[in-house]
């Protein structure tokens, strides 16, 4: 990834910094600009999501790309965030732990490091609650 | 007056016993184990860093006490295991805490004594009225060559102080430094692991500048061993704490709740602050706290400390984020081979 393509999104990963229809209420992360049910309508606004959610599917990577081999075999999962949406993030628990329905929270790591000069990316991975 | 306005602490979920490093080079465990003083040491995971468990103290201080982002103006990060040798880990950490872009920031790096000198730098920002909050930690994912004494101790770990005025839950009643250029231990650049002298580490660096700010600060504020309830002493095992207590006329009860290096290691610039942390997991409101830490290089910064009626109080909860106690509990253990590969001591093609 390009390191400014990283910075756009950092503040998304570091924080779950999303957006919410003010109309419908309905979270979105990644940000949305525009609501896909109330189109017109609605009305977006930043939002920050509390970091807690449950694991609705699952994954285990055994095999991964270079950057991750190190790390497997590790879990990952789609999370529903208690205000309702749904995001992909590593679970840092051992495969054999984790579970659907399984309560998680969030927590600051580094998702990659481009080779030992290049850029850390970090961001938000779960652990169990 | 100046004080801590909240604080949190963050220990991986990792650990090796010393029995374990010992078994691999041949050492008898067992005896190293009592000499030092340590049973156990954190590791860190394959995706922790000092940058990460700054952040994760950081938001464990925040966790307790919520203080407006915006009044955040500074934030210090001490560490001799910062992951970039140029970018500060300390902007990652505020932008991470929401903090930014309206503050200073600094990367600190005195041996083990970084994190109290960002306390120390703080203070002075809070006084001088320059910021109402700063934020001062000291982490570390320290590095100790294999096969190496160092290796037996050298562990991960950190915590994270916001210093004001407002309402603290601790005031700092007095900080003062004892300081001079002395090799004991160093890291040139480039260099993966720190050399040390060895037993010159002792003597005339460890214990002179202890002795030394501690004496300086007792004879500053008119005060005896006696009247303290808790003192925090570098711990880069367990011996040498203990015996400098003990030279300075401080008990074993008094330095029991903040010695965390038995089931810790040794998590350099994150040692001291871990310390306070877990002393004042336990404190009450009238509790009087003396501190010393320890920098190879070499130095000591020293701190009077009062517990206040704050810390018991609504603004402050501290049971929003887990003790060092609680951080220490149910680690899960590695063998040597996992350690390594966590250690990135295993080079990969």
């Amino acid at each position: 990834m390009s390191v400014p393509r990283y910075w756009r999104k950092q503040l998304n990963r570091y924080n779950l910094k999303g957006s919410k229809c003010e109309t419908c209420g309905r979270h979105f992360f990644p940000p949305r600009g525009l609501c896909p049910e109330c189109r017109r309508d609605g009305k977006i606004v930043d939002c920050e999501f509390s970091g807690n959610g449950t694991v609705r599917t699952f994954s285990i990577i055994r095999t991964a790309s270079s950057d991750y081999d190190i790390q497997t075999p590790y879990p990952l999962a789609i999370i529903e965030l208690d205000e309702g949406t749904c995001m992909t993030a590593q679970v840092i628990c051992e495969p054999e732990e984790i579970h659907i329905g399984m309560k998680v929270k969030r927590v600051f790591r580094r998702i990659i490091a481009e080779g030992n000069g290049g850029v850390i990316v970090y961001g938000t991975k779960f652990v169990p609650a | 007056m100046v004080g801590i306005i909240t604080y949190g602490a963050y220990i991986p979920r990792y650990r090796i016993k010393t029995e374990e490093i010992a078994r691999v080079w041949g050492a008898n465990g067992a005896e190293i184990a009592a000499g030092l003083g340590v049973k156990e040491k954190s590791v860190p995971d394959l995706d922790e860093d000092t940058i990460t468990m700054s952040v994760e103290a950081a938001r464990s201080a925040l966790a307790r006490r919520d203080i407006p982002r915006d009044a955040i103006g500074a934030i210090y990060v001490g560490s001799e295991s910062h992951p970039y040798a140029v970018k500060p880990s300390s902007a990652t950490v505020g932008e991470a805490i929401c903090a930014t872009p309206v503050m200073t920031a600094a990367d600190y790096e005195f041996a083990c004594k970084a994190g109290t000198a960002a306390i120390q730098t703080c203070m002075g920002l809070v006084k001088s009225g320059m910021v109402k909050y700063g934020c001062a930690i000291g982490a570390d994912t320290a590095q100790g060559a294999p096969g190496d004494a160092l290796e037996y101790t050298a562990s991960a770990g950190g915590a994270a102080f916001f210093i004001g005025n407002d309402n603290p839950i601790a005031e700092i009643n007095h900080t003062c430094s004892y300081t001079s250029d002395t090799p004991d231990f160093w890291r040139r650049e480039g260099q993966t692991y720190p050399s040390h002298g060895g037993r010159f580490s002792g003597d005339p660096a460890y214990f002179k500048h202890v002795q030394g700010a501690a004496h300086l600060m007792m004879e500053q504020m008119g005060t005896t061993p006696s009247d303290y309830d808790y003192a925090i002493f570098h711990q880069p095992n367990a011996k040498f704490p203990r015996k400098v207590a003990a030279m300075l006329g401080f008990t074993s009860t008094q330095i029991k709740p903040g010695l965390a290096v038995p089931r810790l290691g040794n998590t350099y610039s994150g040692a001291v602050p871990i310390g306070i942390s877990a002393t004042l997991d336990i404190a009450k409101p009238g509790d009087h706290i003396f501190v010393t830490s320890y920098g190879s290089g070499a130095g000591s910064d020293a701190f009077d400390i009062t517990v206040t009626d704050a810390i018991e109080s609504d603004v402050f909860n501290r049971s929003a984020a887990p003790t060092v106690e609680e951080l220490l509990a149910n680690g899960k253990y590695l063998d040597y081979a996992l350690y390594a590969k966590h250690k990135g001591k295993i080079v990969m093609q």
